[in-house]
């Protein structure tokens, strides 16, 4: 009996891994591009994956008016930051800087295992990053002293 | 060739399904007989060696020195010739330390440009800290080393040749023999990262002639964290330890000066060795030898040649690596599927292969993958079965992106 619950919640998690949505996003990108009036930006990668993601941001008045990313990589990183950059539009600052990881899985709404968060964050952590560098962003090696 | 019935993991499911392991380039599993070993030791003979006199001290340090035995039997070197280290990386590294000591600005360093990581960095800092120049290999269209650049790059200012035996991403068999000729004749060590190698097919350090070859027991169905730098003796008598501690002096003083070393191995062994790590290397060396090692070759070769032609039926899938296949791995990519994509879709059907860049970022980026490759990679257990369930299951990756 156990077992076979098991076995049925195993075969849910198989057919939601990647959802149409995920695909769809994968294939047609949102806000894929980069944003020419953008006060602030950051690249981050992901050495596990090769994944790359460049976010730029139009922060006015406290307030993201709008968002953009560049990059290339796995369909979960492509597919989260294409539902960022669509949610951080409008957003308070001081709500973009406490977005919570989980929110960004939350968003995916696919079970990420272990080894593939930093794929689902990449984005959330580039966000990040802008929030707190500003227009030149952080170099390479500063990242290496900062997470 | 061996039942899968000799390792237990492999009868472990995953996901429901039958486990198809193919990531044996990352590394190999373990059959019962190496768990054995290590199990054996630690409920019969625990102990440090080389320094208490009790019967376990005893017992432990004659296990020991045999299973260094034969591992130097197996790859044609004598006893203290082999210094047991954690695995590839740290033989490397210690290699790199003791002969950066005799290295000086504008001496060069000839690499590949198929090196792991673990044969490249250590060589990269070695050269910003001494001012060495590093340079590197070529590959063919057909990712095969090109020589006549080797040629050119090794001349009388290559202090040393630095390669890797086979590619861990590629398969590529480089040719090992010749390519240390070139180095010798223009007076630089010759040394071989065997970590892909050792253990798939017969490697001999006196027909190859190299100065020093580094590999990974756990690669080779032994267990994980131990592994083996071989040096020419004459060489080693002459370099001085990078780690220091106990078990590695004759004599130490508190007023200042240097320490006088033991020989080789035990100068190069600083500290309590993973002695169950060599007990159970040295079963693996018993068990891949009652395989035959030639047999493991053909057996390999083989399923390479098999799943090479089977894969490039599939449309949208390029084989990265050479045409005649290599060894014992195969790299592909699926046009507008990232490998990490193509790997999690196999590992729901119980596939373990690796994606990505396999610790070769130069050459991903000179072959202008920046996203890498998914890779399978067979060993002695596998079968035409696990292709059949891999050529399956790309299908499947390549329906849910279509």
């Amino acid at each position: 009996m156990i077992g076979e619950q098991k076995a049925a919640v195993e075969t849910e998690f198989d057919e939601q891994l990647y959802k149409e949505e995920i695909l769809e996003l994968y294939k047609h990108p949102l806000n894929k591009h980069a944003l020419p009036e953008y006060t602030h930006q950051q690249e981050k990668s992901n050495p596990l994956c090769g994944d790359q993601i460049r976010i730029y941001l139009n922060i006015q008045d406290q307030i993201i008016r709008d968002s953009s990313f560049e990059g290339n990589g796995c369909a979960i990183s492509q597919a989260a930051a294409s539902l960022l950059t669509e949610k951080l539009k409008q957003m308070p600052v001081k709500d973009a800087e406490s977005l919570p990881g989980e929110e960004m899985i939350r968003m995916l709404g696919i079970p990420i295992s272990h080894l593939r968060q930093k794929c689902a964050l990449l984005a959330l952590q580039a966000v990040k990053g802008a929030l707190h560098f500003g227009k030149e962003g952080m170099g390479k090696r500063e990242q290496e002293k900062w997470e | 060739m061996s039942s899968a019935a000799a390792y237990p993991i492999l009868s472990t499911p995953i996901f429901g399904k039958r486990l198809v392991y193919l990531d044996n380039a990352a590394t190999t599993q373990k059959p019962q007989v190496v768990i054995d070993a290590m199990n054996q030791f630690y409920q019969t003979s625990n102990a440090n060696i080389h320094r208490g006199i009790h019967h376990l001290a005893e017992k432990a340090t004659l296990a020991y020195e045999a299973a260094r035995e034969t591992v130097a039997r197996f790859i044609g070197a004598e006893n203290d010739e082999i210094i047991f280290t954690s695995g590839t990386t740290q033989s490397l590294n210690m290699l790199v330390q003791m002969l950066g000591k005799n290295l000086h600005a504008g001496d060069e360093i000839v690499l590949t440009l198929m090196e792991h990581h673990s044969n490249l960095i250590p060589w990269q800092e070695m050269a910003r800290e001494k001012g060495l120049v590093v340079k590197f290999i070529p590959l063919t269209a057909n990712y095969t080393l090109d020589f006549n650049k080797a040629r050119e790059l090794i001349t009388a200012k290559t202090k040393v040749l630095a390669f890797t035996h086979v590619s861990n991403t590629l398969g590529t068999i480089n040719p090992a023999a010749e390519l240390i000729d070139l180095a010798h004749a223009q007076g630089a060590l010759a040394v071989v990262d065997a970590a892909q190698s050792v253990g798939h097919l017969l490697v001999d350090v006196r027909q190859l002639d190299c100065d020093f070859l580094a590999f990974s027991g756990h690669k080779m169905c032994g267990p994980l964290g131990i592994g083996v730098l071989y040096g020419k003796k004459d060489l080693l008598m002459n370099l001085e330890p990078a780690f220091f501690g106990g078990g590695m002096v004759e004599d130490v003083s508190s007023e200042g000066g240097k320490a006088l070393w033991l020989a080789s191995p035990q100068r190069f062994e600083a500290g309590t060795p993973h002695v169950a790590g060599a007990l159970g290397l040295a079963r693996a060396v018993d068990f891949l030898e009652k395989q035959g090692l030639k047999q493991i070759e053909a057996h390999c070769a083989l399923l390479v040649e098999s799943a090479m032609m089977r894969l490039k039926k599939i449309p949208r899938l390029n084989i990265i690596g050479p045409d005649q296949g290599g060894m014992g791995i195969v790299s592909f990519t699926l046009e507008g599927i990232h490998p990490h994509d193509v790997a999690e879709i196999l590992n729901r059907e119980g596939i373990a292969v690796r994606a990505g860049r396999h610790c070769t970022n130069p050459l991903m980026k000179e072959l202008g993958l920046a996203d890498g490759t998914t890779r399978a990679s067979f060993y002695l257990y596998n079968t035409e079965e696990d292709i059949d369930v891999l050529i399956a299951g790309i299908k499947k990756v390549q329906e849910v992106f279509c």
